[in-house]
């Protein structure tokens, strides 16, 4: 059971992520002042990916409060930071973003870093 | 410096919006967790795995507050994805487990080993690294 809700957690956040990402550059630039979060209410309202990332995201959410019913922190914190490596692959070949060596090895370095934090 | 072009602003400009939205983000979501992990701690109802309970626990104003900073907090990190790479927000934003461990040990006395500031330091150096790298590899800002 443990292992079927990390990767329902990391799937549901990779697909909350990258549908946000997505849905997001094609909207344009938002602002977070008062009437950007109004507009972006809106928005998330009229898109169908933003609503299906908002799910995707409850999905994670929940997923991960189980998984700590029954794991301690210190497994389903660095297991959450498994979505890092699948993100930014598909962030490379989904949403087309160019990732260098550099934003690679500083990626990879902060997967550790998490790995430590929860461990 | 790009040279700003209709409602194109210049890349400085573009960077520095940028880093006040990761730096916002931060900071809602980490003093969301505080204002809820304090709220819980001092809930007077026994840990249950029922839902009545967390809807409960709603009712209390830390609690709350939490929830609220949290909702605004996914909001935030919407907005900042239609201005930054999701591979770069990843990263970058990964600061906040430095300042969730920084909250932690000072207002609810947690315990904050060795291991887990390793551990924020690596995060410190890793979104260092990514945010030396462009913000915006797609579309007009590339």
């Amino acid at each position: 059971m443990k292992w079927v809700l990390v990767v329902l957690m990391v799937s549901a956040t990779v697909a909350s992520d990258v549908l946000q990402s997505f849905e997001m550059k094609r909207s344009g630039e938002q602002s977070v002042g008062a009437r950007g979060l109004v507009r972006l209410l809106r928005l998330i309202a009229q898109r169908k990916f933003l609503i299906l990332a908002i799910g995707c995201l409850a999905v994670s959410f929940f997923s991960f409060m189980a998984l700590v019913q029954t794991e301690p922190l210190s497994f389903a914190v660095p297991a959450s930071a498994a979505s890092y490596v699948f993100e930014t692959a598909l962030a490379r070949f989904v949403l087309k973003e160019c990732v260098g060596p550099r934003r690679i090895v500083g990626t990879l370095i902060v997967l550790a870093g998490v790995a430590l934090v929860g461990g | 410096m790009i040279a700003s072009e209709g409602s194109l602003k210049p890349r400085g400009d573009h960077l520095a919006r940028t880093y006040a939205v990761v730096a916002l983000f931060i900071a809602l979501k980490a003093v969301g967790n505080l204002a809820l992990a304090w709220g819980m701690k001092h809930s007077s109802e026994a840990p249950s795995a029922s839902p009545l309970h967390y809807l409960r626990a709603m009712l209390d104003p830390a609690v709350a507050l939490g929830v609220a900073l949290l909702i605004l907090s996914v909001l935030t990190r919407m907005a900042l994805l239609s201005m930054a790479d999701l591979s770069f927000v990843l990263p970058v934003t990964a600061i906040g487990y430095v300042l969730a461990a920084f909250l932690g040990k000072t207002f609810l006395h947690e315990a904050v080993t060795a291991q887990r500031w390793t551990g924020t330091v690596l995060i410190v150096i890793g979104a260092a690294l990514v945010g030396s790298t462009s913000e915006s590899t797609t579309g007009q800002r590339a």
